[in-house]
């Protein structure tokens, strides 16, 4: 009885947002120049994936918990100072533990900031919500993302590196497509993506 | 320098090679002159932008505090451009009536951010800074105003199956723009 009624919790309604509804790639389009830049690899998209549901969270929870004090004109302004400390915090991490991957990400871990996911989530929910709704909203709307990313990259990796985390998987004589890995190619998966979504969720937006 | 400058539009086209400022790209091209609008925005701010935070990283440099330089950039980011639209909207109204709306929505378009961290990676002089934040904010106007006159013949002409209609076929005709641009890698001069 327990399992029936959580679908009715506020809970269970932040959770099916972040990861279906209102997917931040897919249904909403935001966080799109990251999530094509970085998803050529796995272990990208996933470091970038954890990246961005880490500071979704706490720069969520953060501007809840101050929501009373942030004056209305400034919130932009707030949010930003808000986001980008966590940001700073993540490139940081990246930096010291994991080297090779800071390096492959380049400036774009920086681009964090201006994702519109952390920025959105902020605006649209935590500033009206209770902390612990907002960390929980900005942790599934991060999932959703990296869930994304995730997926992207398990299309284009082995297409155009033949490799899936490094391992070869492809037959030797497989013909890589360079084009795949860079940008053109992330555009058309993405492009295909969102038609078989649209098909399959029966949603279609008008021109 | 000419060289550079054109490279940074065409075979390096920060839009179509590097995928920055996706958000607006994809909302703003529904017609062309928006797209103009919020491309003219967008050069103006990247090049204002990175010439202020040019001078600001060095003095992180010399105080050794460059672990800040992301903090900073987007401080000077947002003041600028809120300068810009108050300047704008008390001395030149009709220039703030034509380009107001698209001024908030720079602070979150990641070419900006982007140039300003590109000179510290690439580690560029003063020159070079100026120039390449011109030449890419050009190249991203560039592509805007092609995607949205794509877009516009395709909403009169077009007869596209129900899904790919909006966001979707934006998506492919960028990976169609993006595979022609990289015809202008061979160039040289």
């Amino acid at each position: 009885m327990k399992l029936i009624r959580i679908r009715y919790t506020k809970w269970y309604n932040i959770l099916k947002n972040g990861m279906k509804t209102n997917n931040p790639v897919f249904v909403a389009v935001l966080g799109i120049c990251s999530s094509l830049a970085i998803s050529n690899t796995l272990p990208n998209a996933i470091a970038m994936g954890f990246g961005v549901t880490f500071v979704t969270m706490f720069s969520s929870m953060f501007v809840s918990m101050f929501r009373n004090f942030i004056p209305a004109k400034l919130r932009i302004v707030t949010y930003m100072i808000i986001i980008s400390t966590f940001t700073i915090f993540v490139q940081k991490f990246l930096q010291a533990y994991f080297p090779d991957i800071y390096a492959s990400l380049g400036a774009y871990v920086g681009l964090i900031i201006t994702n519109c996911i952390v920025m959105g989530r902020a605006e649209a929910f935590a500033i009206k919500n209770p902390w612990k709704y907002s960390i929980i909203d900005g942790f599934f709307s991060g999932m959703g993302y990296t869930f994304v990313l995730v997926l992207i990259s398990i299309i284009r990796e082995p297409l155009a590196f033949g490799t899936i985390f490094g391992y070869r998987i492809m037959p030797e004589n497989f013909t890589v497509w360079a084009s795949m890995g860079t940008a053109s190619g992330a555009f058309f998966i993405v492009g295909l993506m969102i038609w078989l979504l649209r098909n399959w969720a029966k949603s279609y937006e008008e021109a | 320098m000419l060289d550079f400058f054109i490279s940074t539009i065409l075979s390096n086209n920060i839009a179509l090679t590097l995928i920055l400022g996706m958000c607006p790209l994809i909302a703003i091209s529904t017609n062309v002159k928006n797209a103009r609008g919020m491309g003219i925005a967008v050069v103006i701010v990247v090049t204002l932008t990175a010439v202020i935070n040019y001078p600001i990283y060095q003095l992180l440099v010399l105080t050794g505090t460059t672990d800040l330089s992301l903090l900073t950039f987007i401080i000077t980011i947002a003041a600028v451009v809120q300068v810009l639209e108050i300047l704008l909207e008390k001395y030149i109204p009709s220039l703030y009536s034509a380009f107001g709306v698209y001024l908030p929505l720079i602070t979150v378009n990641c070419v900006v951010l982007a140039v300003s961290q590109f000179f510290v990676t690439r580690d560029y002089n003063f020159t070079e800074t100026t120039v390449f934040a011109f030449g890419s904010s050009v190249g991203w106007l560039l592509a805007i105003v092609l995607v949205a006159a794509i877009r516009e013949k395709l909403t009169v002409y077009g007869d596209l199956p129900k899904g790919l209609r909006g966001r979707a076929i934006v998506f492919i005709i960028l990976g169609i723009l993006a595979l022609a641009f990289s015809g202008f890698a061979g160039l040289s001069f």
